[in-house]
């Protein structure tokens, strides 16, 4: 049967909380199920212990999920909105990021960061960014980005065992999204992309819920003539630059569609890796699918025209093939 | 005298340990005028807050941690750091405990109970609060160990840390080492409790836990306070906020220069900001550590020649830490790129 995201992550969880007894859940109402209702249910099942309500502290609370980390917990904590993170920046960067190299190898913070991100629903500007590309600039820390239910399974469930601070962002616009619950042995491996869709005129390289934007782009481009290879990159940090590469050596055209603006944003290091990288294998210039220069406004019809959608990658994808 | 007295070995214990923070800060300072180069970045140091820190470990136990700011020297080789990696490692060398790769204001040593620090000030409250968690999880009476300056208690991560703490009854103890300064600040200028004459440890109150001020030059003061909130912490009923009112004895650290310029210490700010010499010359005359000895001498606890002998074993120790450091090779280049993750 069926089920959402929501559903699908929240049974990772209660998966990993049931194989290790060193994993916690903290956050804000997380006792409640948090903000969108992904932990209903574990505090009642793993005790409220293992399920703590913490107050609105964000600077507190992940500096408190690292110390813990860096005593044999693997706390998961949860940061309602990927905008509130501006509030534990310093934990994250200047301490969960930093605490394995400043001790010559003596730490480790084995630590996710549930958050979700994204425009959906007029959230307006504070409760709608896209800041992923914050995180990447920083070495130490891990970045993952899943773009659906079954992909948020296996990614939380490796992510949880990696060992390394993890911020593991949920987009809201998936949280309905429904796939059917296969069970695997296998779980995805950090750092590791995959091959969404098969293509061979150009490479779309996507994330998060623009994975699902780029497939749709891809049918139609199929339709048009123009066979589109669709990466889906799960993890932005670290890069799996080898399946960018042997995609883009195959197409010699690639794009980068994301949620977020394009300055300063994943998509440029992304094009300006491949152009460093993979020049010779370019037949156009790498092309960058993104939002425009502004906040996220209110009224749900200008938030809606401003996300790139399929169309957008389309448009992209015909300038590159001509 | 209280129950929480230490006997008269443990009291020389506290004094030697005392003096070993003295001395091997001492000879860190000194590397900048023999050994011009030797140090680069940032020192500080904690003279002057010896009693405190002393005071503030002596009842630590195997399974307790604690954490600190970037004045971190003395932590680590009370808990039984060996001085030698302390010193390479603020030297930037191979042996030092993080390898090099963190230098004076990043000690650790994990296998002694010293989780690390953060320079980022305010920065490592909350962690601290997070080991406790852990402690409290794994319900063995472990208590963490939570220093930080005056200063650092203006940070949101303070005051969310502490209500947490609190709320939660997490076994921590909180050292406020209250030098009076936030590099050229005083506190009076900075913090609304000192401005109005009230002690810090006021800011207690507001998260419903004990807050104590103490004489932080007293080691035996301190240990009697901080054992007192351990025991609290260890038997369940929560933190407790402790004042421990220190003078630091030198400048907040080395200068900062641009590569080339030679590094030392300058004067106290006391004299160099605020023109008050007769502050800082108090202050040297309460040093607590030669008052401590003399303390000990007094009572019959400590001889002069035993006290001798304290001293020229200490200074063969620091010595030799310098010696050893000196000698360290420089980290390579492949190390550099090592630790970032698992
Ligand atoms: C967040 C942050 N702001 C500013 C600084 C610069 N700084 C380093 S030490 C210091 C003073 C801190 O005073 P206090 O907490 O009293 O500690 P002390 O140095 O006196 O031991 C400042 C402002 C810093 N390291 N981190
Ligand atoms: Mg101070």
């Amino acid at each position: 049967m069926a089920q959402t995201f929501i559903e699908i992550l929240r049974r990772a969880l209660d998966e990993e909380m049931a194989r290790d007894a060193a994993v916690y859940l903290l956050g804000e109402d997380v006792a409640e199920g948090g903000a969108f209702g992904v932990t209903k249910g574990l505090a009642a099942k793993h005790g409220a212990t293992r399920v703590k309500n913490t107050p609105i502290s964000e600077a507190a609370i992940t500096g408190m999920a690292t110390g813990a980390a860096l005593c044999g917990l693997k706390p998961i904590l949860e940061i309602m909105f990927i905008d509130f993170a501006t509030l534990a920046l310093d934990c994250l960067v200047n301490q969960a990021a930093k605490y394995r190299y400043m001790s010559g190898g003596q730490l480790a913070v084995p630590m996710v960061v549930r958050t979700q991100s994204g425009a959906a629903g007029g959230a307006a500007a504070q409760h709608s960014q896209s800041l992923e590309s914050w995180f990447i600039h920083v070495p130490g820390l891990v970045v993952v980005a899943p773009s659906s239910p079954m992909e948020a399974y296996g990614l939380l469930k490796s992510a949880i065992r990696l060992g390394d601070p993890v911020l593991f962002i949920e987009h809201k616009r998936l949280y309905a999204m429904k796939e059917d619950f296969v069970d695997s042995a296998e779980l995805p491996t950090i750092g590791k992309a995959r091959v969404a869709r098969e293509g061979s005129d150009v490479t779309i390289i996507a994330y998060s819920a623009m994975v699902r934007t780029a497939l749709e782009a891809a049918e139609t481009l199929a339709g048009r003539g123009i066979s589109a290879e669709v990466i889906d990159l799960r993890t932005l940090l670290p890069l799996d630059m080898a399946t960018i590469s042997a995609s883009v050596s195959k197409t010699h055209r690639a794009i980068v569609a994301h949620e977020a603006v394009m300055s300063g944003g994943v998509g440029a290091e992304i094009a300006a890796r491949i152009a460093d990288e993979l020049f010779d294998e370019l037949d156009a210039p790498v092309k960058r699918v993104g939002c425009p220069f502004v906040p996220i406004p209110f009224a749900p019809e200008l938030e809606k025209a401003l996300l790139p959608n399929a169309l957008s990658i389309v448009q992209a994808a015909q300038e590159l093939v001509r | 005298m209280s129950v929480n007295t230490p006997n008269a070995e443990r009291q020389i214990w506290i004094y030697t340990q005392m003096l070993r923070i003295r001395t091997f800060e001492e000879r860190v300072k000194r590397t900048f005028t023999d050994h011009p180069g030797v140090i680069r970045g940032h020192t500080h140091l904690a003279d002057g807050a010896e009693a405190s820190i002393v005071g503030s470990l002596s009842g630590f136990k195997k399974g307790d941690a604690a954490l600190a700011t970037y004045r971190c020297h003395g932590y680590p080789l009370v808990l039984g750091s060996d001085p030698k990696a302390a010193m390479a490692e603020i030297y930037g060398r191979v042996d030092g405990l993080c390898k090099g790769l963190g230098g004076s204001m990043h000690l650790t040593d994990v296998a002694h109970g010293f989780l690390g620090t953060s320079g980022i000030v305010g920065a490592g409250i909350p962690h601290a609060a997070g080991a406790a968690w852990a402690a409290q999880i794994r319900g063995k009476e472990e208590v963490v160990l939570c220093f930080f300056g005056d200063g650092a208690s203006k940070q949101g991560a303070f005051a969310e840390t502490l209500n947490i703490a609190s709320l939660w009854k997490l076994p921590c103890v909180f050292v406020m080492e209250n030098n009076g300064y936030n590099v050229v600040t005083t506190s009076a200028q900075e913090d609304a409790n000192a401005a109005a004459g009230e002690p810090l440890s006021i800011k207690a109150k507001a998260f419903a836990m004990p807050g104590v001020t103490v004489d932080g030059t007293d080691p035996l003061a301190v240990h009697a306070v901080v054992s007192e909130a351990v025991a609290r912490a260890r038997a369940g009923h929560g933190p407790t906020l402790v004042e421990s009112k220190v003078y630091r004895l030198s400048a907040h650290g080395n200068i900062i220069a641009p590569p080339g310029v030679p590094l030392h210490y300058p004067e106290h700010e006391a004299i160099t900001v605020f023109g008050n010499s007769a502050e800082y010359e108090a202050a040297l005359r309460g040093d607590p550590v030669p008052r401590f000895r003399g303390i000990l001498v007094q009572n019959g606890i400590l001889t002069p020649e035993h006290a001798a002998k304290i001293t020229s074993e200490v200074d063969a120790e620091m010595q030799a830490a310098v010696d050893f450091a000196l000698k360290s090779p420089f980290p390579t280049l492949e190390s550099a790129l090592q630790y970032n993750y698992a």
